[in-house]
């Protein structure tokens, strides 16, 4: 009975091609932009959670400069308002798990007769604690390397790539930055993009010594643009936030009321408010493609409202041999339901099709999740049903007498 | 000892119009047993079509009792009233009313498809009924592929494929010639033969006089029953013969 019923169906949408085809476009087109909204809104919101991993968890980062300059003008404008006795200082506060202080800027590296301009960072072997990056090959300076401001280098995989190429293997050989020699030390893992894009890979850390004595050549001896803190827990950041502020106002003879010469920022809560950010924008696009899908019930519902009236005879001749009311619903429900689905099945395909064009052709990550065509399918089998109920109901309610009548 | 297949008393009917409700049966009382053969006639506008879609359960009467089989219509449910379509009635219509989209052999299943009956046996059972009407050959054909007097044969091997006890015909010749009727109404003859009761609507005395008995309807009440030989039937007899 239902396999004869779907056969109907089947049989129904196949004597009116184009109409069945064009019904079915609302629907291909919903689903198509559920799929590849999701797929591209789910890869930003991944491509974001990675970026926050990447970075490391629980941190504040503490910028010379006043507050109200903003970060980035802060960092590199002005005579840096940090000094390393500034961080040591911080590393006994209660609840600071790990303390890096980083003094940054660009230089000019020369291996052979490559060379290539990148970020310098100047640090302390905590630094990679508190990013938790690690080496992919070699190994890390050390305290002993601070004291004597050595010069030695680790690079990152994109300065790696560019300078040394796939077959020679940098550890060990010397480049030049800013044309002092440098022994590579070893070569940093990957670590892709930050929030904003940028490629933390396309860098070399130094010590911080090494940095302010022989490529930056500070204007205050020990000064340092940043010092990256980071606590022992979730828990603890409130406490080290206040204790920061505490501490450095009070070494910088900042009375209270008065600017201060230094801002913390917490880093987590900002990469928290992105990751808020990317999330409430893929529930955006996901709404704005589920419209379409609405559109698309709508023109099934319109299209079977048409068929009900047109077929007004084919009904009365049923019920007069015998169809229940429920056999006439079940009918134009499957009807409604086939359209929908199949519609639904090609939609996913072009949805699936469409995130892989934007994958290879944009920089933009996207997840082609089962989950979304799980729920796209389910989404569109209760359109089919919610859509496909009233005219269905409508030609079972017919009176055969009148049904039959119907010119 | 005949068993009656309809019986129907005192019935009425209204159709509602704009200008109110039009009174169209008055009072119709008749009683038709099993294995009769039944002809109805009258002027064009006296009810009959009216009166046969209520015995066909395809319109519900105003006012009166319909017996059909000895179940009350009025007291049965929608679903028990598709059902009695579907098995005890087989109803042909003047104007055929074959779908046009499906194949004869699909036509003539259809209603095995709404009492349940799966596909092989649906198949089956329409195509002997499309070898006894002559079609078997056609089966895979479309309604309008073939004449109007086939199309006639197939609406009645539909009404057969459920083995109905009483197949209802409105004007069933009405849109054939007189050769083709005659071979429409030998199919008829056949079918009482084997015992199924047949009530058919007609204009045409030639045709009626295939059935047993005549029944002539004016202006929405019954005036002649060859049966009773009374002007007015309202005291039905079951004097007739098989
Ligand atoms: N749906 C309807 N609404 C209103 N009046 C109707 C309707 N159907 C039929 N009538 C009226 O009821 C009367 C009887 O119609 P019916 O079709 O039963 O006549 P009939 O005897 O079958 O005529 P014919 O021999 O022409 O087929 C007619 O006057 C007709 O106008
Ligand atoms: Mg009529």
């Amino acid at each position: 009975m239902f396999s004869a019923m779907l056969g109907e169906a089947w049989h129904a949408m196949g004597a009116n091609r184009l109409r069945t085809f064009l019904t079915m476009l609302g629907m291909v087109i919903g689903v198509g932009a559920v799929v590849l909204m999701m797929a591209i809104g789910q890869g930003a919101e991944a491509s974001v959670k990675r970026s926050i991993n990447a970075m490391g968890s629980n941190l504040f980062v503490v910028l010379s400069g006043p507050p109200n300059m903003g970060g980035a003008r802060s960092a590199t404008g002005n005579a840096p308002s940090l000094n390393v006795r500034d961080a040591d200082a911080i590393t006994e506060l209660d609840g600071v798990l790990a303390v890096a202080a980083v003094t940054m800027g660009k230089a000019q590296i020369v291996f052979g007769s490559n060379n290539w301009n990148t970020d310098i960072i100047g640090t302390t072997p905590g630094y990679f604690d508190v990013r938790s990056w690690d080496l992919s090959d070699g190994y890390t300076f050390s305290d002993s390397d601070i004291r004597s401001a050595t010069r030695v280098a680790l690079i990152g995989k994109t300065v790696a790539d560019n300078i040394f190429g796939e077959d020679i293997n940098p550890i060990g050989k010397t480049i030049r930055i800013q044309q002092s020699p440098f022994v590579v030390l070893g070569v940093l893992n990957s670590k892709g993009q930050t929030l904003d894009g940028r490629d933390q890979d396309d860098t070399i850390i130094v010590p911080l010594t090494t940095a302010q004595r022989k490529l930056f050549g500070n204007q205050l001896p020990g000064s340092v643009r940043q010092i990256i803190v980071q606590a022992e827990s979730d828990k603890a950041m409130a406490m080290v936030e206040e204790g920061l502020n505490g501490l450095l106002n009070q070494r910088h003879n900042i009375r209270e009321g008065a600017d201060s010469d230094f801002s913390v920022r917490n880093l987590t809560a900002i990469a928290n408010s992105a990751a808020e950010t990317t999330r409430t924008m893929s529930l955006l696009l996901g709404a704005i493609a589920s419209v379409s899908l609405l559109v698309g019930g709508i023109g099934i519902m319109n299209i079977m409202l048409v068929s009900v009236t047109e077929r007004t005879r084919e009904i009365g001749i049923r019920m007069a041999i015998g169809a229940r009311q429920r056999d006439i619903l079940l009918q134009f429900l499957l009807e409604a339901i086939v359209i929908s689905i199949v519609g639904c099945l090609i939609g996913i395909g072009i949805g699936v099709a469409g995130a892989i064009l934007v994958s290879t052709f944009t920089q933009a990550e996207v997840i082609i999740s089962t989950d979304s065509m799980l729920i796209a399918f389910s989404v569109a089998a209760s359109i089919g049903v919610f859509f496909g109920f009233y005219p269905a109901r409508k030609a079972a309610k017919l009176n055969p007498i009148d049904a039959l009548r119907y010119q | 000892m005949q068993t009656s297949v309809i019986e129907v008393s005192h019935l009425y009917k209204d159709y509602q119009t704009a200008a109110g409700p039009f009174p169209v049966l008055k009072d119709v009382n008749l009683r038709i047993d099993s294995g009769d053969y039944v002809a109805i006639m009258g002027p064009s506008g006296s009810g009959k079509s009216t009166f046969m879609n209520i015995l066909g359960c395809l319109d519900k009467p105003s006012k009166g009792q319909y017996v059909l089989d000895g179940h009350p219509v009025a007291n049965m449910e929608d679903n028990a009233v598709a059902g009695v379509r579907n098995k005890t009635i087989g109803f042909v219509f003047q104007g055929f009313n074959l779908l046009s989209r499906s194949s004869l052999l699909d036509n003539v299943a259809l209603p095995l498809v709404y009492s349940g009956i799966d596909k092989v046996e649906r198949h089956q059972r329409a195509k002997v009924l499309l070898e006894k009407v002559g079609l078997g050959k056609h089966i895979h054909s479309r309604p309008n592929q073939i004449s109007g007097g086939q199309q006639q044969r197939v609406a009645i091997a539909r009404a057969l494929v459920n083995n109905p006890r009483l197949i209802l015909a409105d004007e069933p010749t009405g849109n054939l010639d007189s050769v083709t009727s005659e071979e429409i109404m030998a199919l008829f003859g056949d079918l009482n033969q084997e015992g199924i009761t047949i009530v058919l609507v007609t204009h045409e005395t030639d045709i009626a006089e295939h059935a047993k008995r005549q029944v002539r309807f004016l202006d929405g009440k019954i005036v002649q029953d060859t049966a009773s030989g009374a002007a007015n039937s309202s005291d039905i007899q079951e004097t007739h013969h098989v």
